[in-house]
């Protein structure tokens, strides 16, 4: 049986992130190509950040549901280009939202911001722009700590990389 | 050994060792977020450290890979720049480290964007983001402490008094590994890179109303396998378990 790439595609949207369930890898943007080899497909994934600890586990999640398909597949970890969070879907920025965690303001970070500049972040809950930063880092490496200054909601920020 | 793989384990080196130092905050954080910050740092560099002895084993050609070089080297095998191997000290003294390494990072690996090797290429275009974070933190906290209470400000200062004479090493000891493969385009010479280093020093500290230490900054030699007495116990704890079960696998 030969499968279309839409096919494949379609299988590696029933993939999700480990760490952001409601996200599958596709929307991530972590799956960036997939070409047929002889018996089976090539899928390359890159990682979001250099020691995500997820990308060993995204991998096996992606051979398990070819497996389960009865699809022979090669996983590849390609480095460039390097991932960036323009490639998450503005559907799925949506759906981040919709689950208590604010999606990415703007694209990469400038010179700016490295000396000290903030970022405005739209508190996802009831989307005050009145929210302040509580820590850089939190509880992913792809995430910063916010609490929003009108309701008072703790919430992750999904930070632009 | 080839210049291109003795480059890519000096800068892996040097991220393995500062991720595994910082690791140490794990659970000693002076706040939760701030243990969280420091681990997501560490982890970084360790990603790093990971990708970069994963590509110098494969060039090398002699099977070894990053699990071999991360874990079957001596002390005096290791590469990396002296200050990732200080103790920790208190946190002011960990905030100095980390922003003058990262902010050296920050420089080195914008460079590198330019690098005519492929690989070196990709690796600069994807630490370089994690590393802005890591710069921004750094600053954030020199800043807080600096231009804060009395004590902050004198332990800050202490920090970066402590730090400082290890930060001449980032430039002042290129060698044949560096300067064939800036002749060949893959990598900057270091010292070309201290101007803007010393702009990003001098705008933070003066932000933080601290002051530039005018001491020697005379340590070096990691890059070649000279170490102070500290790299030995943190890679005995490091190798331990690789060392005692030498078939363990993950």
């Amino acid at each position: 049986m030969v499968n279309t790439p839409d096919e494949i595609w379609t299988l590696l949207r029933k993939v999700s992130d480990p760490e952001i369930p409601v996200l599958n890898v596709v929307e991530m943007g972590i799956v960036r190509d997939v070409r047929p080899l002889q018996d089976g497909w090539e899928v390359d994934i890159t990682p979001t950040y250099s020691g995500c600890p997820a990308m060993d586990t995204i991998e096996a999640d992606i051979k398990q549901a070819f497996r389960t398909a009865k699809i022979p597949v090669e996983v590849k970890t390609v480095l460039a280009p390097a991932w960036t969070t323009d490639w998450i879907t503005d559907e799925a920025k949506q759906k981040l939202e919709s689950v208590g965690i604010a999606p990415p303001v703007g694209s990469s970070l400038d010179k700016r911001t490295l000396l000290g500049a903030e970022v405005t972040v739209r508190c996802p809950l009831c989307k005050s722009e009145d929210t302040r930063k509580v820590s850089q880092f939190g509880s992913t490496a792809c995430k910063a700590l916010y609490q929003c200054n009108t309701c008072q909601e703790p919430f992750d920020y999904f930070k632009c990389l | 050994m080839n210049p291109d793989v003795a480059y890519l384990i000096r800068l892996g080196d040097t991220a393995l060792v500062a991720g595994q130092r910082l690791a140490e905050w794990c659970g000693h954080g002076p706040i939760l977020e701030e243990d969280i910050a420091l681990t997501n740092i560490s982890l970084d560099l360790i990603g790093q450290a990971r990708m970069l002895l994963d590509e110098a084993g494969k060039r090398e050609g002699q099977g070894r890979t990053e699990d071999t070089l991360a874990f079957h080297r001596d002390v005096f095998d290791f590469y990396n720049l002296q200050i990732t191997e200080q103790p920790n000290g208190d946190f002011g003294c960990t905030i100095a480290k980390i922003f003058f390494l990262s902010s050296f990072q920050f420089v080195q690996y914008k460079a590198l964007l330019e690098s005519e090797d492929e690989f070196l290429k990709a690796f600069a275009a994807k630490s370089l983001k994690e590393v802005q974070y890591h710069v921004k933190h750094a600053r954030d906290w020199v800043v807080r402490l600096g231009d804060g209470t009395e004590e902050s400000h004198t332990r800050m200062q202490a920090g970066i008094d402590q730090m400082w004479p290890f930060t001449g090493e980032f430039f002042g000891d290129d060698d044949q590994v560096e300067e064939t493969l800036s002749a060949a385009g893959v990598a900057p010479l270091n010292a070309s890179l201290e101007a803007e280093w010393m702009n990003i020093v001098d705008t933070v500290l003066a932000e933080a109303t601290l002051t530039k230490p005018d001491s020697a900054r005379h340590f070096k030699g990691g890059k070649s396998g000279t170490h102070t007495e500290h790299l030995g116990y943190l890679i005995a704890e490091m190798q331990f378990l690789p060392r005692a079960y030498p078939d363990a696998t993950w």
